[in-house]
Formats: C-alpha cells, structure tokens, sequence
C-alpha cells in the first residue's frame, strides 16, 4: 500500500466523520465549521486522484465562497432550531431510504467495477503539462459552448439572489 | 493507486449522509449544507472516474456541477433570507404555504 494509499483513506474516514458532524449539530453555525473542514478534506483526496485544479478550486469556490456566503446568512437572520420536537417518523423514513440507496449502490459498485483503479491519468497530465493545461485546453476547445452556458446561469443566480434578496423601500 | 470502487463507495458513504441530513433535519441551513455534501459526492464520483479512465472530461463536469452548487446557495440562500424577511423563522416545518 502506497503512501498515496494511505492518505486517501486517512482523508476519506475523516471527511466522512466530518460530514457526520455537519448533518448532527444542533446549531446551524457548528454545522457550517465543520463543512469548511469536510470540504478541505475532499480537496486533500482530489489531490491524491490527480486533479490539482479542482482541489484549488475547492478550497477557493466551496470552503472560502459558499460556506462563507452561508455563514454570513446564518448570522443575518435568528437561526436556532425549534427546541419542540414536532416529530413525523421523518428521521426513519430518512434512515431507512438512505440505507436502502446505500446499499442497492453498493451492490451495483462492488459487482462490477473492481479490477479498475485510479492513477492512469497521472501519466497522461505529465504529458500535456500539467492539470491546469490539460483541463484549460479541453474546457476552451471541446466545451466551449457549455462554459458560456454555464456563465450565463451564474449571472441569472447573481441577478435573482439580488432581485430576492434586496430589502423594499415602499415597504 | 486506489481502487476505483472505495473511490466509488467513498462518495456514496458522503451522498448518503448528506441525502438523511436533508430528509431528517428542519434546520433551512443545515438542508443546504446537506444539498453541498451531495453535489460534493458526485464531484468525489466523477473525479475518480476521471482518473481512472485517463479522461478530463469527468474533471470538466466537475467544474459546472461546482458553478451550478454556487448558483444554488447563492439563490437559496436570498430566498431564505427572503422567508425570514415575511415569516421570521428557518424552520421547514414552518413554512408550508403551499402544502396542500
């Protein structure tokens, strides 16, 4: 087992322990901490899977923007949760759908795909100059269009969060 | 290098506690974070696969599902604070408008 190895698993046991704590705190506020540490640690594991950019893009789009955004929100608006237990059966309804899916997944994966590991394109990226150059090339060549999609939708989600968002003056 | 099915299971592990946190809690905040550990498993999926099979494509989608998850908080995130502005709670239960 490789040192590679070893860090992905070590990474993997503790985002998943991290992703625990996310779904179990109480205040809303411990929930967005510890999803920055869940995030870092999935960013640790592109790394081992060879894809630097999106780890960078990681720490900087989802651990630095997103979880940012949410704490800001969290603290905007009064966000402790109702201590009256007004319970439905919700939480085993949602237990046993997720074991359901975690299992009919896990069948399907350890049926099928077990010979085949990461790594092959670690060879290739060397080749063409490193991640960075290898995505550019393929997202400003190939993709091209779906990117300009894709920055179309980000301004309509900045234009609705601000249109939502905005505090009315007649009021 | 590692096995593409812990790869694979990795991800599903994170899918799945993040499909029981947005099912089970009633926290609005807490139900988007769950939405992000979701979006966060698919990327786990496809970057394995990605490296797996050689191909940067899987790492292409990866950075749109990452540009549609920054849309969705950012529009999430008004409309709560849009529902806090009319109804001052965040609490799921609560806001049942248009529950029939």
């Amino acid at each position: 087992m490789s040192w590679a190895q070893v860090f992905f698993y070590v990474f993997a046991v503790l985002s998943v322990i991290l992703a625990l704590m996310v779904v179990t705190r109480r205040k809303a506020i411990h929930s967005a901490i510890f999803l920055i540490l869940t995030f870092i640690c999935f960013a640790a594991t592109y790394v081992i899977m060879n894809a630097e950019l999106l780890a960078a893009i990681q720490v900087l789009v989802y651990a630095g923007g997103v979880v940012g955004l949410i704490i800001f929100v969290i603290m905007l608006v009064k966000a402790e949760e109702d201590e009256v237990k007004q319970s439905h059966g919700q939480g085993i309804i949602a237990l046993f759908i997720g074991l359901l899916l975690a299992v009919e997944v896990a069948f399907i994966v350890l049926g099928s795909l077990c010979a085949s590991s990461t790594g092959a394109l670690a060879q290739k990226m060397a080749s063409a100059g490193g991640n960075t150059e290898a995505l550019g090339v393929v997202l400003y060549t190939k993709y091209l269009f779906p990117f300009e999609v894709a920055s179309v939708l980000l301004l309509a989600a900045m234009i609705g969060a601000i249109t939502l968002a905005k505090y009315k003056l007649e009021r | 290098m590692v096995p593409l099915s812990h790869v694979i299971i990795f991800s599903l592990v994170v899918f799945v506690i993040g499909m029981v946190g947005a099912l089970m809690r009633r926290n609005v905040f807490i139900v988007l974070m769950s939405i992000e550990l979701m979006l966060n498993a698919v990327n786990i999926a496809l970057i394995g696969i990605s490296s797996a099979l050689g191909d940067v494509v899987g790492q292409i989608l990866a950075i749109f599902i990452i540009t549609v998850a920054a849309g969705e908080a950012a529009v999430g995130l008004a409309i709560v604070v849009a529902i806090y502005r009319n109804r001052f709670t965040v609490n799921v239960d609560s806001i049942n408008l248009l529950k029939w």
